[in-house]
């Protein structure tokens, strides 16, 4: 079985009240092994856009589908591994940093509950490339913010998944925990894994990233950083006509 | 002086404890799943809606459990479909629709005038009448939720913990949840006639709670609360043999009394914590400036 060549979304169209789109028309083409971010303002739709291409919603209107030439099947499906917002987590849940990484392979002896040798040497494997040797019985709670963005990496990963779609996965975090995620990702992205993710991070992370998309409600501009992070671009993405980027 | 071991000598009292150990149990390890789903009242609500049911298959002519099941299931179905849709929690879902419910069943009790002596014992449980066919049944209804949340653990405490990252995995959650919820209303079936509507809710609760001041560990909490609901229901069921009480209720003081021990351990262990220093295991108070980082209040040398 092959692998997809690229991912596609063709007038894709989504809301969330009837007749209000949040986002409208998108067209892309993202191919496999791509590092894109995703830029824009605060409530311009990229969370909507991640869980669209995920598979979380179904579009209202338009398609979403994987392109591949030579699968076997035509319902193929790449892994997706997919990291939230932490912001939405509930940190009271009791679930120790081994646990959370756990549940990414849930399909692995999925009718057993525990988690047996093999699996934990995994866990311990994903926790060393992360810089977490050691933390495995720790409480999630108990992690700083660029620890626990790195526990819910390492539970997208440890599916070794095709594409990795991160939801603002450096937001609230100081310089020395977004570079170690950078880090990680553009290791991951070299090594051919295919990485989406949206960010408010114009100057550490989107300006860095090989692939930018400049959106709100649909795509305003995208390529690369040099090119597209240009004022009138964010002018119209951010809707600010009257303010000067400096 | 006092036959510890004479009440093991009567048939009803061993048959009532092996009831209130195993339901202990059960509800136990459905309560952690239950409080961490944020549905704590859901006992209380599903009892309620299993009452009515019990009352309309009763009036009907049908078998206590099968208007119990039909009603319960129903609310379950209800309630979940009206969650689902995220502009109403679950809490104020349970809330309604197994109010009405129960409302259905008094209406119905009022207006035909057959309220026999057989509800109260279903609102206030009777432990001591346990018949031979509620015993099967509720043997066999802890080993098939036993094994419900054996087999199916990964998925739930995914899909409970972090439900949009459970469904993209692979997971399908909408089912899982659907059934967990229908395993619950079993339960609460079963545990009806035993400890009562009124009470359920503390037995499965109650527990959990306790458990979930003791460990931050999910395998942790869920063995704890077993232990504790067991052995909670063991000691309120022994006890009312002794006092000459109530099985329900002294069966419910042992759970709240198990949750205010634990309570105040856990307050303690905070102020007092033990850990090591290069390999030196001690204890001592600490200043805690906040959840998970604090400071000696006596520096070590």
């Amino acid at each position: 079985m092959g692998s997809f060549e690229y991912l596609k979304l063709t007038g894709v169209s989504y809301g969330f009240t009837y007749h209000n789109f949040v986002i409208e028309g998108v067209n892309l083409s993202i191919p496999k092994g791509r590092f894109v971010s995703i830029v824009g303002p605060s409530g311009s739709g990229k969370t909507t856009l991640l869980k669209l291409i995920c598979g979380i919603y179904e579009p209202w209107n338009g398609d979403i589908e994987y392109i591949c030439n030579d699968c076997d099947s035509i319902f193929y499906h790449p892994s997706v591994g997919y990291v939230p917002q932490i912001e939405t987590i509930d940190w009271n849940f009791p679930v120790s940093v081994q646990e959370v990484i756990a549940m990414g392979s849930w399909n692995y002896k999925s009718y057993l509950p525990w988690i047996d040798k093999k699996l934990k040497n995994q866990i311990k494997d994903t926790l060393k490339i992360l810089g977490l040797s050691g933390y495995e019985k720790r409480h999630i709670r108990a992690l700083s913010g660029g620890e626990q963005q790195r526990v819910f990496l390492g539970r997208a990963l440890i599916r070794n998944p095709d594409v990795l779609i991160l939801d603002e996965p450096t937001t609230g975090l100081d310089y020395v925990s977004r570079e170690k995620i950078f880090d990680i990702l553009k290791t991951l992205n070299n090594n051919g894994m295919t990485v989406i993710l949206s960010t408010h991070d114009i100057t550490h992370i989107a300006n860095r990233s090989p692939w930018v998309i400049c959106f709100n409600k649909y795509v305003i501009a995208e390529g690369r950083p040099q090119d597209v992070l240009k004022e009138d671009n964010l002018l119209k993405t951010y809707g600010l006509s009257d303010y000067k980027i400096k | 002086m006092i036959d510890l071991l004479l009440p093991f000598q009567y048939e009803f009292f061993i048959k009532g404890i092996i009831v209130s150990v195993l339901l202990g149990g059960i509800c136990g390890l459905a309560g952690v799943y239950i409080i961490l789903r944020g549905l704590s009242y859901v006992g209380h609500g599903l009892s309620h809606a299993a009452f009515g049911g019990a009352i309309v298959g009763n009036i009907a002519g049908l078998n206590y459990y099968v208007g119990a099941i039909i009603w319960s299931y129903l609310a379950s179905f209800v309630i979940y479909e009206i969650s689902k849709r995220n502009k109403i929690k679950p809490d104020a879902a349970i809330g309604l629709v197994t109010t009405a419910i129960f409302a259905f069943g008094v209406l119905l009790v009022s207006m035909t005038n057959r309220y026999t002596r057989n509800f109260e014992s279903l609102l206030f449980g009777n432990i001591l009448a346990i018949t031979e066919q509620d015993l099967y049944i509720i043997v066999s209804v802890t080993i098939l939720s036993g094994a419900f949340f054996f087999l199916l653990h990964k998925r739930l405490v995914f899909s409970f913990f972090d439900n949009e990252s459970a469904k993209i995995s692979g997971i399908k959650t909408s089912y899982i949840e659907l059934l967990f919820s229908f395993v619950l209303a079993t339960i609460i079936i079963v545990s009806m006639s035993s400890i009562g509507v009124t009470l359920l809710a503390s037995v499965i609760v109650g527990p959990a709670i306790s458990a979930r001041l003791l460990s931050n560990n999910f395998s942790n909490v869920v063995f704890l609360s077993i232990i504790i609901g067991s052995v909670a229901s063991f000691s309120g069921m022994y006890a009312s043999f002794f006092l000459d009480s109530s099985s329900g209720p002294t069966i419910v003081m042992f759970i709240t009394l198990g949750f205010g021990i634990t309570a105040l351990y856990a307050v303690f262990k905070k102020i007092y914590h033990s850990h090591s220093h290069g390999g030196l295991s001690h204890s001592h108070p600490h200043l805690h400036t906040d959840e998970h980082r604090h400071e000696h209040e006596h520096k070590h040398p």
